[in-house]
């Protein structure tokens, strides 16, 4: 059992919830995740190590509840209990003194790329960080991330905060700006806002990378349900990753695969109703 | 007839020529096209009577074969005719102290190439039905035996096993008896290994897991889950507070195809299909449990145990067609032949020399179908068996909404990766020599990360040894710690 220590909404549908599980908060380096289950029975939740205390022994998670699992995580308040809480796994971030590097978080993501902006900026680097939501609520860890980075640009679907629009415009200024263009940029975010990222340093020839968030079961290795392609190669995004090439990564696959299980239900229901359907045909005959 | 035979016999007044006069026993099976349709075990034991008569049939050999061919020497004949007697409780008592999880290898052991395949009366007709003997003493003893009680010794030393499968249960069970103190860490939320994530419910009840673990709790074995050694503690931080280490991390990283479409949705490699069902209870089908999708047609790629699992599991998933599709013929294939034929009578059908080229997506990127050779057996290769050789021309598409793939695994590197003291070979598995000692001091291994894909009775064979070696090692050193019993 895992102790919570504090459980609050940061935005809405976002928790930042700090727990205790001080063997991990030792071990954990940037850009390793944990898997978590709030109740026997629940799926398997992976989830990045946002934050940690290793004096404390605890770590911090932000979590998005979008389904079941991730709704019963959430649910446990400050002073409950976590049933299980796995790792750290993945492979940890290669921390590189880069000159200047850019780092790009959308939404939720914005938490997993805090600690790889965190230990960036430790090693010395010159951090531009650009934070991306939908609308001001969900444009998360502001104050930390201006805390570390020599300046933080942040825009919003709505315009309601920064500039109106995606991520890749400020990006695409400061690639196009001989003064400022980086040696790297991380991403970390939605599928199709990586892949854009992807897409527009490719031709500036700027090492791109991002971490990915396939379905997972164990987060071990040992299920290979988290398989991407990277460079024409299969690759496990729990013991290769999470942290791939962006410009290698064919993330059109990655996209349809993430939403297998979606799709199913979808399709479950389909069926249902073509059940009924059928039902309802044969009682009128 | 059988029956009353059994009533007037007693175990040791017959002669060995009325021994050869009774036919193998039968195992009641819960009916093929109920059992199709739920997840309750196929085999339903053998009662009092029939267990009786079947040990009637050993016939005492005054060297047996069949101890020879069980990878851990149970003392088969002993525990049989104890049972022939009519006396459980002693049959129990031998195969206790040789075998540490008799209710799972009497359900599980390939015993049809171990102990049965070396019965002198399979020469000539059927062997004893060894397996389902040591399977009915385990499943008495667990009904009618106390639990055992913690050793009365108390060595002060500690031993730290890593994974809770076979081979970690195995050593746990063997240490504590000794008088050491063990402590397992398991990297899973659940204990067993692949006897929970691996082996499915109609095969081995998780009942018999639960009752395996706490019985070595009985013992005074500490069990934590959730940690990852090589991740959340390395081997070398173990090996500051224990005496000794035997790592029985397990398989590893499955295998794929290499096929084009193999990322396609709807395609699980066998552990995943497996680990979701049985691990996560997938088959429940409970709304907020852990999904695995379900289709009408499920084609396995594979011959072994984990094919076979896979592919009955995909019938009691509802498939109307759970399809085998194995590159070789009924022959060659590597699971247990009761696999098989249970499979068969459940309707799973096996298309044999057919190997696959592609699998098809639809434009959503779901499976449709698999593209697949037909071969013929050519000359034998390396392992012995005749090599199956593509025809030219003989392509065909089965189509099908799953494909699950049942090829075997490599070795995991989580541990071994952070452990860099450790000798590992080619295939990535840890280096041992005959007493299950790495080339770091004070650990031992065993099971699949040893062996790469393996028996649990082979890694539970690895566990007995390394217990043994281990208690041996640590005859003439001082305990780290303080004692803790």
């Amino acid at each position: 059992m895992f102790p919570v220590v504090s459980n609050e909404e940061i935005a809405p549908q976002l928790h930042r919830m700090v727990i205790a599980a001080p063997r991990i908060a030792r071990a954990r380096k940037p850009g390793q995740f944990v898997i978590v289950r709030a109740t026997a029975g629940a799926e398997r939740i992976p989830l990045t190590i946002a934050d940690y205390d290793s004096d404390a022994g605890t770590i911090t998670l932000i979590i998005q509840c979008v389904g079941v699992a991730t709704q019963r995580i959430c649910a446990v308040p400050a002073g409950g209990e976590l049933r299980d809480v796995a790792g750290p796994l993945g492979q940890p971030t290669e921390i590189e003194d880069w000159g200047r590097v850019v780092c790009v978080g959308g939404g939720a993501g914005t938490a997993v790329l805090f600690p790889l902006a965190k230990a960036l900026a430790e090693a010395g680097n010159d951090l531009t960080t650009i934070i991306g939501g939908r609308t001001d609520e969900y444009v998360i860890l502001k104050d930390e991330l201006s805390a570390i980075s020599t300046r933080v640009l942040i825009t919003t679907e709505d315009g309601s905060l920064g500039e109106r629009g995606f991520v890749t415009l400020p990006l695409k200024r400061i690639l196009d700006d001989p003064a400022q263009k980086p040696a790297a940029v991380y991403a970390v975010g939605p599928v199709p806002m990586m892949k854009a990222i992807a897409e527009l340093t490719r031709p500036y020839a700027v090492k791109t990378i991002v971490s990915l968030n396939p379905i997972m079961v164990d987060g071990t290795g040992m299920c290979g349900g988290c398989r991407v392609t990277v460079g024409g190669e299969v690759k496990f995004a729990c013991v290769d990753g999470p942290e791939f090439d962006g410009h290698e990564v064919d993330f059109d696959e990655l996209s349809e695969r993430q939403k297998m299980y979606q799709e199913l239900d979808e399709h479950g229901c389909r069926l249902d109703k073509q059940v009924a359907d059928l039902a309802a045909a044969e009682k009128k005959d | 007839m059988a029956e009353q035979r059994a009533g007037t016999a007693t175990g040791d007044g017959l002669s060995a020529k009325e021994r050869m006069k009774i036919d193998r026993v039968r195992m009641p099976e819960q009916d093929a096209t109920a059992r199709s349709g739920n997840f309750a075990e196929v085999n339903q034991g053998l009662d009092e009577e029939r267990a009786r008569l079947e040990a009637q049939r050993c016939l005492r050999c005054k060297n047996p074969p069949c101890v020879n061919g069980c990878p851990v020497s149970v003392r088969i004949p002993e525990f049989v005719s104890a049972i022939a007697d009519g006396d459980f409780q002693r049959a129990a008592e031998v195969m206790r102290v040789d075998n540490a999880l008799p209710a799972t290898t009497g359900r599980v052991c390939p015993q049809e190439v171990q102990c049965e395949g070396s019965c002198l009366r399979g020469k000539k007709g059927d062997p004893v039905a060894i397996g389902w003997l040591e399977r009915f003493i385990a499943d008495w003893a667990a009904e009618h035996m106390p639990p055992e009680s913690p050793p009365q010794t108390c060595t002060g030393f500690h031993v730290a096993v890593v994974g809770s499968g076979p081979g970690g249960l195995t050593a746990a069970g063997e240490l504590a008896r000794m008088g050491h103190k063990v402590h397992i860490y398991e990297a899973l939320h659940d204990t067993g290994g692949v006897l929970r994530y691996g082996i499915p419910e109609f095969r081995l009840p998780k009942a018999i897991v639960d009752r395996e673990v706490e019985n070595l709790r009985n013992l005074g074995v500490e069990v934590e889950c959730d940690v990852v050694v090589g991740r959340t503690l390395t081997v070398d931080q173990i090996a500051v507070d224990y005496d000794a280490v035997f790592v029985a991390n397990g398989a590893g990283l499955p295998m794929f195809l290499g096929v084009p479409g193999e990322n396609l949705k709807g395609v699980y490699s066998a552990n995943e299909y497996l680990t979701r069902v049985n691990l996560m209870g997938a088959w429940k089908g409970e709304t907020d449990g852990t999904p695995i999708a379900r289709g009408e047609t499920v084609v396995v790629f594979g011959g072994g145990n984990v094919a076979m699992d896979s592919v009955r599991t995909a019938r009691r998933l509802g498939a109307e067609h759970a399809i085998c599709a194995y590159r070789r013929t009924r022959a060659e294939m590597p699971a247990r032949v009761e696999e098989i034929h249970h499979a068969e009578e459940e309707g799973i059908e096996f298309h044999f020399l057919v190997a696959p080229l592609e699998i098809l997506g639809d434009d959503h990127r779901w499976v449709r179908g698999v593209k697949l050779q037909k071969m013929e057996l050519g000359e034998p290769d390396a392992s012995g068996r005749r090599r199956p050789v593509p025809i030219e021309g003989s392509e065909y598409v089965q189509e099908c909404d799953i494909v699950v793939v049942a090829l075997g695994t490599v070795a995991n590197p989580l541990l071994t990766e952070a452990t860099p003291e450790l000798q590992l070979n080619k295939w990535k598995n840890i280096v041992v020599d005959d007493r299950q000692a790495t080339t770091m001091e004070g650990v031992f291994a065993g099971g699949d990360i040893v062996r790469g894909g393996a028996t649990v009775i082979l890694a539970m064979g690895d566990g007995k040894t390394a217990a043994h070696s281990i208690d041996e090692y640590l005859r003439d050193k001082t305990p780290k710690g303080p004692p803790t019993c």
